[in-house]
């Protein structure tokens, strides 16, 4: 029988494989922050995982919240970055972008 | 036990969609549903706040930081759409069998941790913790979000004449 902690670390780890290849496979830089997001997913489901198991729920919301202003702060910041590039780009596909070369 | 499993293989599901949709939009809002079931999960996890921070920021706002993002650029052509979705299901493909090898793999190594932390004093009323213990966090919190207010209005300024 499966514990609890090895149920749920399955999929995280599962979650991780997926959001590391989508932001190593993916050429649009969107798609990259969504590929950012499914990691923090992941990281948000251990954290309450480590709580609940430690009995320490409280601490380990206090952080998710932390984790989360800190996610949307993020999405907003490196959307503007992405929306720069299109601007000067016209493309936000990383394999078109030449003028980022040197 | 039972419905615990069903949850995380929707919420894993949900992130394969997100990750292997073409379009852009679907792929938002496959990561809006993700965060929908997660924060179910965090319910039945004893961490309510937790789970509403996820299901109104996670779920609600930033979906719709994506979407204005996504509203910015421009729509691909039809030819442009399709030579592009047979290269990403040619670099795609991959994701659904590694995904299914791992947790085929993982779970028969059967891994199991003797997961008992070394019980420190704390305080279980997240009002009491938040407020009294993790003030400080509070700050990082206003600090982090001025950051994020400071880096948009240096983004979108525009040059002066």
């Amino acid at each position: 029988m499966i514990s609890l902690f090895g149920l749920f670390g399955i999929f995280i780890v599962l979650m991780l494989i997926a959001g590391i290849y989508y932001i190593v496979a993916t050429l649009n830089l969107i798609r990259v922050l969504i590929g950012i997001e499914i990691l923090m997913k992941a990281a948000t489901l251990s954290i309450i995982l480590a709580g609940y198991l430690g009995g320490n729920s409280a601490l380990a919301q206090s952080m998710v919240i932390t984790l989360i202003v800190i996610e949307v702060e993020i999405m907003v910041v490196v959307g503007g970055v992405v929306l720069n590039v299109y601007r000067h780009n016209h493309n936000i596909d990383t394999s078109e972008l030449r003028k980022l070369k040197g | 036990m039972m419905i615990d499993i069903i949850l995380l293989t929707l919420v894993l599901l949900m992130t394969l969609w997100t990750v292997m949709t073409t379009r852009l939009l679907s792929s938002v809002i496959g990561l809006a549903l993700t965060s929908v079931v997660l924060s179910v999960i965090l319910f039945r996890l004893n961490s309510p706040w937790a789970a509403v921070f996820e299901l109104s920021v996670c779920a609600g706002l930033i979906p719709v930081i994506f979407i204005t993002t996504i509203s910015f650029t421009q729509r691909l052509t039809p030819e442009q759409f399709i030579t592009r979705k047979k290269k990403r299901l040619a670099r795609f493909w991959y994701l659904p069998v590694i995904v299914i090898l791992a947790g085929v793999l993982l779970s028969r190594l059967h891994l199991s941790f003797d997961f008992t932390l070394p019980q420190p004093a704390f305080e279980n009323n997240l009002k009491d913790l938040f407020w009294n213990q993790r003030h400080l966090d509070l700050l990082g919190q206003i600090a982090i979000l001025l950051a994020a207010v400071f880096g948009v209005v240096v983004f979108f300024k525009e040059a002066k004449q």
